[in-house]
């Protein structure tokens, strides 16, 4: 396996506080990996020091190049697509506008093809194509997100607790949508999680984060067994 | 009757400057969340440009066309070099910021021009027409002309572009427009540069009847602030038909209520305050004002 993402000593924080403390973890190609945590972790620092959102010192190597300190434009150009905590829903764009501005760095027919694509998909989308995305519920707004974020053909998709506030059932559906996504079209993914019993289903590998410090780290089969994070993220 | 229908008119077509004004103050509010107090005196600047052109016998037209070319560029390079610095900085700031725009865009304009009065030639004949005893002049059907030109280009633009549906991406979320890729530094330098060569077209024809000097946009500026506060700051809609609501009740004023004489400003003001107590975010604004 090559290595798609691999971060390494990655330290961020915000004005004087520092979250993370020197993180090292990987994502190879094709891989869905979870990073597990309770609240103030570190988790959505992580994923915004990734995709240039704040600043941050260290090493992050994507795709075979350096893209620490690049803008968040160029590093989703470069191919990592991020769905923000809370869906990053732009509310004011139909559903159908949502998904173009999605794919801005592309050009060409075969955008209208991809927006089908995740029309059949996410039929629930089709159908709101034409309304004010602020409009639609929570769970419609994370599809949109996600369909957002992969009509730019990303090399990786970065989620942020996809699973806040949304329904049990909701949030079911589309973890297993991630799931086809991951295995049926090889889209890599990392994905911060507190639902880590749906999360380490979806992810082959994972990482515990406490206090801005990685923990643990195993296979999701490892994490799921190991006593520790049962006892924190399972609740058993 | 044709007495009113002509002031009727006469407030439209200087409403549309102000709804043309307006409208620049609102693609700056949309996109940067600042309310940029020298819209004005750029636009002023601007005009100065059509009569430093049309003295050395450029065509008016075109001179008002490379004045609108030169007033884009030069607005993405004010929002580069002295929005960007303080972007992220209070309101406050950013008041403080454009006032001194304010300050500093006219001074330079008189210290390079002078401040006598300046005669621009008129970019078209001045006639005015008698339909059923209505007066009409060419300087009403102008403006009105290019307000209607303006908001179909603004509207094409915004809605039938990329670049323009990038730009209401980041005029509505930001952080997810950059997520996606969308250069969102170059969108706000465009806002910038939209709205100074929208202003450099409505100031370089309300000014040419009149003549230009220093304080040829100030009162202008009040209207146009006026309604984009009428209309809602952040909807190029409420933009449009609330400045021409502000001239007309402008016009009005002036011929009918002589007991405000000499203090005419009062009325349209007044009338904002009402309509602001009740509906604080304008007519048209959608209630969620905020930085963006």
């Amino acid at each position: 396996m090559t290595a798609l993402l691999e971060v390494s000593e990655l330290r961020a924080g915000y004005g004087a506080v520092r979250v993370l403390q020197g993180l090292d973890f990987s994502v190879d190609v094709g891989e869905a990996v979870v990073i597990l945590g309770a609240n103030g972790a570190g988790k959505t620092t992580t994923l915004r020091a990734i995709s240039g959102m704040i600043d941050a010192v260290g090493r992050v190597m994507f795709d075979g190049h350096a893209i620490t300190g690049r803008r968040p434009d160029q590093i989703a150009a470069a191919g990592v697509a991020h769905v923000p905590q809370g869906r990053g829903t732009i509310v004011d764009l139909t559903v159908d506008e949502n998904l173009r501005i999605g794919a801005y760095r592309r050009r060409g027919p075969e955008i209208d093809v991809d927006i089908d694509r995740w029309y059949t998909t996410f039929p629930r989308l089709k159908e709101r194509r034409a309304q004010q995305a602020g409009s639609m519920s929570g769970g419609e707004q994370q599809m949109l997100a996600v369909a957002r974020a992969l009509m730019g053909r990303p090399k990786l998709v970065l989620l942020d607790e996809p699973s806040l506030g949304l329904a049990p059932l909701v949030t079911q559906e589309l973890f297993r949508t991630l799931g086809d996504l991951n295995r049926e079209d090889g889209i890599s993914m990392l994905v911060v999680e507190q639902n880590a019993g749906l999360a380490l289903k979806l992810a082959t590998r994972g990482y515990v984060l406490e206090t801005g410090t990685i923990v643990i780290s195993g296979t999701a089969a490892e994490l799921a067994g190991n006593d520790d994070v049962r006892r924190a993220y399972l609740g058993i | 009757m044709s007495l009113f229908l002509t002031q009727l008119m006469n407030g439209i077509g200087i409403g549309a400057v102000y709804a043309s004004l307006a409208l620049a103050l609102v693609l700056v509010f949309r996109t940067t969340g600042i309310l940029n107090f020298a819209q004005g005196e750029m636009a002023l600047y601007s005009t100065y440009l059509v009569w430093f052109f049309t003295v050395r016998s450029v065509p008016v037209w075109i001179a008002i066309l490379l004045a609108m070319a030169i007033s884009f560029v030069g607005g993405a390079a004010i929002e580069r070099v002295l929005i960007r610095p303080v972007e992220q900085a209070s309101p406050l700031v950013l008041v403080i910021v454009t006032i001194g725009m304010f300050l500093a865009i006219n001074s330079i304009a008189q210290v390079q021009f002078g401040n006598d009065i300046k005669l621009l030639p008129r970019a078209y004949p001045n006639k005015t027409w008698l339909p059923g005893n209505v007066q009409i002049s060419s300087d009403t059907l102008v403006l009105v002309g290019v307000l209607v030109a303006e908001c179909v280009i603004l509207y094409l633009v915004l809605n039938r572009t990329r670049i323009g549906l990038a730009f209401r991406a980041v005029a509505s979320n930001p952080e997810s427009s950059r997520l996606v890729g969308v250069p969102v530094g170059r969108m706000l330098m465009l806002g910038w540069a939209m709205a100074a060569a929208i202003g450099a077209l409505a100031g370089a024809l309300v000014i040419a009847p009149v003549g230009l000097e220093g304080a040829s946009m100030q009162e202008i500026l009040v209207y146009a602030f006026a309604a984009a506060a009428l209309g809602g700051f952040d909807s190029p809609v409420g933009a449009v038909v609330a400045g021409l609501i502000v001239g007309v009740v402008g016009t009005m004023t002036t011929q009918y209520l002589h007991v405000v004489h000499d203090i005419e400003l009062v009325v349209p003001l007044a009338l904002i305050l009402v309509v602001l107590l009740f509906r604080p975010s304008g007519l048209f604004g959608s209630t969620r004002v905020e930085r963006v």
